[in-house]
């Protein structure tokens, strides 16, 4: 088994980071640069931030935001949230970013999956797919969960990967910010078709939950909600997973930051 | 005190962040695109994202193949990041074949998908430990300290295969595909993976470096 990935999400609007339950109800957490130090410091192995309203307002703040982690956060981190065009990704890229994640845009002209592919490689390229259950299956969301899309969410991460996304970032809109446990059906439907890596995200409550999300096929985890309050350290994760016979990262005696 | 890294800017790296990592520790790094600062400096350091044959074509366009052969003649350290490390070698099969700079003999080929009885997920994302190539050691080299089996961070479809077995010093080991992790011949030095995004494993690979 290759090395599970757990992923730090931070959910962000302006300056701040703010989570909320099942994409909605939003409340301030903190701020961005001080969690995303801190995760570090706990052996987060990546940072994904995503701008929660970034269609609405300004990117000025996430790209202060980005260019203030990569000077102390020695960890990859996914950028998404109202990207649009290869040259919004390339400014994201150029200040720091290493991957970039799309959902609205690319849904709106599937082809910019495509064009971030040629651009700057398939590895840099993730497709953010926010699921939500319906009576068949799910049907992928956008705009923060609040726009329907008629697409299915599992043809749409096949059809994402055709068209040269590297990763899948998948949020289950249902479980998210809820602390019972990750949307296992949905996460073992898209990771088992994918030939790419799948990020399950949404519903993390306990280090239990990390393991059914690995077990059903995820190559990484996001957690958001557990970490900001406290209920779980990285670190804590990292051991259960361990102990449970799951590949993680091993850094030996060294110092975390 | 300080001591002074240039970072090539072809339009094809992540230099920001590698550019912070040598910050980080301790050195003034500062980027250069063109072939005459390139050879002014002390440490030389080639980032990398992308696809080799646009990579090349980046380098060729601003005059920089060259100058990197010319610098490498000089035996001052040259590091080679991701296809940085990639674009060392012969040529790449990546999309037919694509001369590289030729500094080390071998190729650049795909990850298989399949092999060794198993299905792999291409790109190969995510941490994997790193442990000696030929039962190499590691003193004297960039990897000097760490630990065999200590991990780093991976991003990459396709894989160096050198011919020549002196010149591996680490090898990772992805669902059973022996991926060449990290190389070194005197001052010329490349990893597949990002030292920069590797956390404080990284930065002492970093480190290693810069003590060339």
């Amino acid at each position: 088994m290759p090395t599970v990935r757990i992923i730090a999400r931070l959910d962000i609007k302006g300056p701040r980071v703010v989570k909320g339950i099942r994409f909605e109800g939003l409340r301030v957490v903190g701020d961005p640069n001080e969690l995303a130090m801190n995760y570090y410091g706990q052996g987060a192995d990546e940072i994904i931030c995503i701008d929660t309203v970034a269609s609405l307002y300004g990117r000025n703040s996430l790209k202060e935001i980005v260019g203030r982690a990569v000077r102390e956060v020695f960890i990859p981190i996914t950028v998404g949230g109202g990207i649009r065009s290869v040259d919004d990704a390339r400014e994201l890229l150029r200040i720091g970013a290493d991957k970039i994640a799309v959902n609205t845009a690319a849904v709106n002209r599937p082809e910019l999956i495509t064009e971030l592919a040629m651009a700057f490689g398939s590895q840099c390229v993730v497709v953010s797919i926010q699921a939500k259950r319906r009576s068949h299956g799910w049907e992928a969301y956008t705009d923060y969960g609040r726009e329907h899309t008629g697409l299915d969410a599992l043809e749409w991460a096949k059809r994402a990967e055709e068209l040269g996304a590297g990763e899948i970032l998948l949020s289950s809109v249902d479980m998210d910010g809820t602390g019972q446990g990750y949307d296992i059906e949905l996460t073992r439907s898209v990771a088992e078709k994918a030939g790419i890596p799948v990020i399950a995200s949404g519903g993390m409550g306990t280090p239990r939950h990390c393991l059914e999300a690995i077990r059903s096929k995820a190559d990484a985890v996001a957690v958001a909600s557990s970490i900001h309050h406290g209920k779980n350290g990285v670190n804590d994760i990292r051991a259960f997973l361990m102990n449970a016979g799951v590949s993680v990262r091993q850094w030996g005696q060294r110092s975390l930051s | 005190m300080g001591t002074e890294v240039i970072i090539i800017d072809y339009g094809r790296g992540n230099v920001a962040s590698v550019a912070q990592a040598f910050e980080r520790v301790g050195a003034r790094a500062s980027l250069a695109s063109t072939p005459d600062k390139v050879m002014t400096a002390d440490f030389l350091v080639l980032p990398g994202v992308g696809a080799f044959a646009d990579g090349m074509a980046a380098l060729k366009e601003r005059g920089l193949d060259e100058a990197l052969k010319e610098y490498s003649l000089t035996g001052r350290p040259f590091l080679g990041i991701c296809l940085g490390m990639q674009v060392l070698f012969d040529k790449s099969e990546e999309f037919g074949n694509t001369p590289g700079l030729g500094l080390l003999p071998g190729r650049v080929a795909a990850i298989p998908r399949e092999g060794e009885g198993r299905t792999r997920k291409v790109p190969h994302i995510g941490w994997s430990g790193i442990n000696p190539a030929d039962r190499r050691d590691w003193a004297g080299t960039i990897l000097d300290g760490i630990v065999p089996g200590e991990s780093v961070y991976f991003v990459h479809s396709y894989m160096a295969l050198p011919d020549i077995d002196s010149c591996r010093v680490a090898e990772s080991d992805y669902e059973g595909c022996l991926v060449t992790a990290a190389i070194q011949e005197g001052a010329l030095a490349g990893c597949q993976f990002h030292p920069e995004k590797s956390g404080q494993t990284g930065l002492k690979i970093i480190q290693n470096f810069l003590g060339m």
